[in-house]
């Protein structure tokens, strides 16, 4: 029992960071039509450049919403290198392959190849069900619901929201109202680059990263997208939870060596079952 | 409010030239359009009167939905001039509302270059949309949806609306409803309209003055009235229609 909450506890912690990686793929996606490849370099951003500021002597909160900035205006920046002007959509998505390479040798010039890590933020670990859970969970809990909440807010309530989702919804029909759907791609980058920066500083305490940890993050966030068919924030939160829970229950009951290999196993699966129902809005 | 837009050398805008009568909400000059090498519209001159509703009818592939999308700014000119004295709202053929957000949503973003985003006057114009308001606009009917797309254009407060093919896809009591709003509309509030429309019967029926484009070309214009009655028209668009 206290094995099983621990595993599942920490699992849905670790989904929500997925969940985040996630909805920057979404974000990006339905605005853009581009998958963005380079997403798991913003969370590998993310923590890099938090460590450097709290290196820096800078207070753990300020640097972390420093770094999340920071990531933000670097997805605004790869936006632009990736759909300014003309660009076909096949080249914007090589770009973003491009990009993610870029992101890479840059990490490891400034960064070096060690892993690196830093505490999460300073308190006590709690118990429940006497499962011990590191603190840094429970703030992961807290922060991705906030951004959750605050994603539903804007997309659901606002005009600026509303303006964002008609892009996604008929960039035709946008256009003509006077949207102006090129810098709302941008728009989108930054707000993925700021979900996948988030990400980052939130789960490098628990998992040192290196400069080539993008893949794989990468990878499991674009699996928990491609549940609701890269164009569902909300099934892209359920598709992160399942990817996480499944994940420690795997190196928990079976072995961590495994947990890789079974998540990639199970995006084959999530593909090949929602592909009977859900298309990939825009790519028919 | 004047705006005045300008494609190839000319930049003269509408009130340096006297060609453009102070009437005239919206006008082009030897307008040349291209896809490539393939020339869609040439030398193509237009105009529309303050509040005046014209046609613009003619085969499949003539340069119709060309001539608005140009009109719209969505297709850049490669030559000639456009001049338009106000504001120019679009409602796209296929109707083209954004179908996961709500009726509401819709209009609401019509009003995204400015003014009012209150669409109280639309649900006075269209009465049946305002019990739908909260309902995705992608599961209302094809008469619905064109209201809908109608409404959105009108949000942004245009003085000349640019209509393409009003009845596509419509039953014909739905199309002739939606026209007489039209109609309506233009009566009380003065907008002029620019109709495109594959039904001549119905384009020449309910505008004052028509043209006829035919390879991207102005064939003939007139008023509706006469061209309802010419020979040639009657025999090309009219055809089996008493």
């Amino acid at each position: 029992m206290t094995a099983f909450v621990e595993y599942l506890l920490t699992g849905v912690s670790r989904g929500l960071v997925f969940a985040l990686l996630a909805m920057g793929f979404v974000f990006i996606y339905r605005v853009t039509r581009v998958v963005n490849f380079a997403q798991g370099a913003f969370a590998v951003f993310g923590g890099f450049i938090t460590y450097s500021l709290l290196r820096a002597g800078m207070p753990q909160g300020i640097s972390e919403l420093l770094a999340v900035i920071a990531v933000a205006l670097i997805g605004l920046v790869f936006g632009i290198i990736t759909i300014v002007g003309e660009i076909p959509l096949l080249a914007s998505l090589v770009i973003t392959i491009g990009l993610s390479i870029l992101s890479e040798a840059i990490g490891m010039l400034i960064w070096g190849t060690t892993p690196i890590t830093y505490s999460g933020l300073a308190g006590h670990d709690f118990v429940i069900f006497g499962a011990f859970i590191q603190r840094q969970y429970l703030i992961i809990g807290i922060a991705s619901l906030a951004v959750f909440v605050g994603l539903v807010y804007v997309f659901g309530r606002t005009y600026f929201g509303k303006a964002m989702s008609a892009c996604a919804s008929n960039p035709y029909a946008a256009t003509l109202s006077g949207i102006n759907v090129k810098r709302m791609g941008f728009i989108a980058f930054m707000l993925g680059g700021a979900l996948g920066g988030l990400a980052g500083v939130l789960i490098t305490p628990l998992s040192p990263i290196t400069y080539n940890a993008d893949v794989s993050l990468a990878i499991t966030g674009f699996a928990a997208a491609i549940v609701g068919g890269l164009a569902s924030p909300g099934l892209a939160v359920v598709g992160g939870l399942v990817f996480g829970i499944v994940e420690q229950f795997v190196a928990g009951y079976w072995s961590p060596s495994n947990e890789t290999a079974v998540a990639l196993a199970l995006l084959v699966v999530l593909l090949l079952w929602q592909s009977r129902w859900v298309r990939l809005g825009g790519l028919e | 409010m004047k705006l005045s837009e300008s494609a190839g050398s000319e930049t003269t805008g509408s009130s340096q030239n006297g060609v453009v009568a102070s009437d005239t909400v919206l006008a082009t000059f030897d307008l040349d359009v291209r896809y490539g090498a393939v020339v869609a519209l040439e030398g193509v001159s237009v105009h529309v009167g303050k509040g005046e509703m014209v046609a613009l009818i003619g085969p499949n592939g003539a340069g119709k939905s060309t001539l608005l999308n140009t009109l719209s700014g969505i297709k850049r000119p490669a030559g000639g001039r456009i001049v338009l004295n106000g504001k120019l709202a679009h409602v796209p053929e296929g109707r083209q509302v954004f179908p996961e957000l709500t009726v509401e949503d819709n209009l609401r973003l019509g009003a995204y270059r400015g003014g009012s985003r209150d669409p109280g006057p639309m649900y006075e114009l269209f009465p049946q949309l305002q019990r739908l308001r909260y309902r995705p606009a992608g599961g209302l009917s094809g008469g619905e949806q064109q209201m809908v797309a109608i409404c959105r254009a009108l949000m942004a407060n245009p003085d000349v609306l640019t209509v393409d093919e009003l009845s596509q896809g419509l039953a014909p009591l739905v199309v002739s409803d939606i026209a007489r709003h039209l109609v309506e509309l233009n009566r009380q509030n003065g907008t002029a309209v620019l109709l495109v429309e594959q039904n001549a019967q119905l384009a020449l029926n309910i505008t004052s003055r028509a043209y006829v484009l035919e390879n991207g070309r102005i064939g003939m214009e007139g008023r509706s009235s006469d061209l309802i009655s010419d020979p040639a028209v009657r025999a090309a668009y009219l055809g089996g229609v008493r």
